[in-house]
């Protein structure tokens, strides 16, 4: 059976959300601890939400040095499909895996909200399930998601189809091209700031588009 | 004991919405023409004294670790 490994920081919130989206998707969740750096020969990794060392200094600014993400950041960068949901997002951001960085949402406050995204590409190892160009509704919770990266990052993200999400209808936090989600150069590793391990069960959200996010995960690790 | 500090700004170009928000309570608070950004400054206390190499080293901390050059610029200066 697949092994989806979740990583938890102190201050991980959604780590346990997370876990038991794999395991409803059909997948073995297996808990990672930030202080070993050990991956437990898992077959992908989730860095999930959550404030993880509280977000001191810079959110992921510390997660990024803890023993975990060494090996994260090695196994990524051979190929190991890495997806960093929120606060995952910022840690892959701070590891350079990402390029870019989140600061505080333009409008200053939380938002929370099911908001609707459009997939940019589905040609990436946790988007290949979904459709291109597929509108779909994610729950998005945060108070810095707004993306940046200087003019030729962005072009370059735009010219390599990297954008993987874009928020529709509106712009919830001042993300530069309306990014709400992008992928390194092999399409590995993901980050977006929604939460699709919130959108896995019909009682608790207005869709189900997390699941494909797992069932991308899935396909591409059987063709392997 | 000798004293580094380092000073870290959000880039000019970097919206700072938290800046934006201390520049509107001072305008509430009656303080005109008074625009903030607002940035970190970290206090370094450096065992031993402070060579040239010590100073690369708390500038290659502050690149590393204690600024993000993405969205930030930092600024490393021994206190008088």
């Amino acid at each position: 059976m697949t092994r989806v490994g979740v990583v938890t920081f102190p201050g991980s919130l959604d780590d346990a959300d997370a876990a038991r989206a794999v395991r409803i998707a059909g997948l073995e969740a297996v808990p990672l601890w930030h202080a070993s750096d050990s991956l437990n020969d898992v077959d992908a990794v989730i860095l999930p939400g959550g404030f993880s060392y509280g977000d001191y200094l810079r959110c992921g600014a510390i997660a990024r040095f803890s023993p975990v993400m060494t090996s994260v950041i090695e196994a990524a960068n051979k190929g190991m499909p890495v997806l960093g949901i929120c606060n995952g997002f910022q840690v892959l951001c701070e590891s350079h895996l990402l390029p870019g960085a989140l600061i505080r949402n333009d409008r200053r406050t939380f938002v929370c909200r099911d908001q609707k995204l459009r997939v940019e590409t589905i040609d990436t190892v946790w988007t290949n399930a979904f459709t291109p160009g597929q509108e779909i509704v994610i729950v998005l919770k945060n108070g810095e998601g707004s993306y940046m990266a200087d003019d030729d990052t962005l072009a370059m993200l735009e010219d390599e189809q990297r954008v993987v999400f874009r928020y529709l209808d509106v712009n919830p936090n001042g993300s530069r091209n309306d990014i709400a989600g992008i992928t390194n150069a092999k399409g590995n590793v993901v980050g977006l700031m929604p939460h699709p391990e919130h959108n896995v069960e019909p009682l608790l959200g207005p869709s189900l588009d997390g699941l494909p996010f797992l069932a991308s995960v899935q396909s591409f690790l059987a063709r392997v | 004991m000798a004293r580094v500090i380092v000073d870290v700004m959000p880039k000019p170009e970097i919206l700072d919405p938290q800046g934006k928000a201390v520049t509107g309570a001072l305008r509430r608070l009656g303080f005109s023409g008074l625009t903030v950004r607002q940035g970190k400054r970290f206090e370094v206390e450096v065992d031993g004294e402070i060579t040239d190499e010590r100073l690369a080293e708390v500038r290659e901390a502050a690149e590393k670790l204690l600024a993000n050059t993405v969205i930030e610029a930092f600024d490393v200066r021994v206190e008088a």
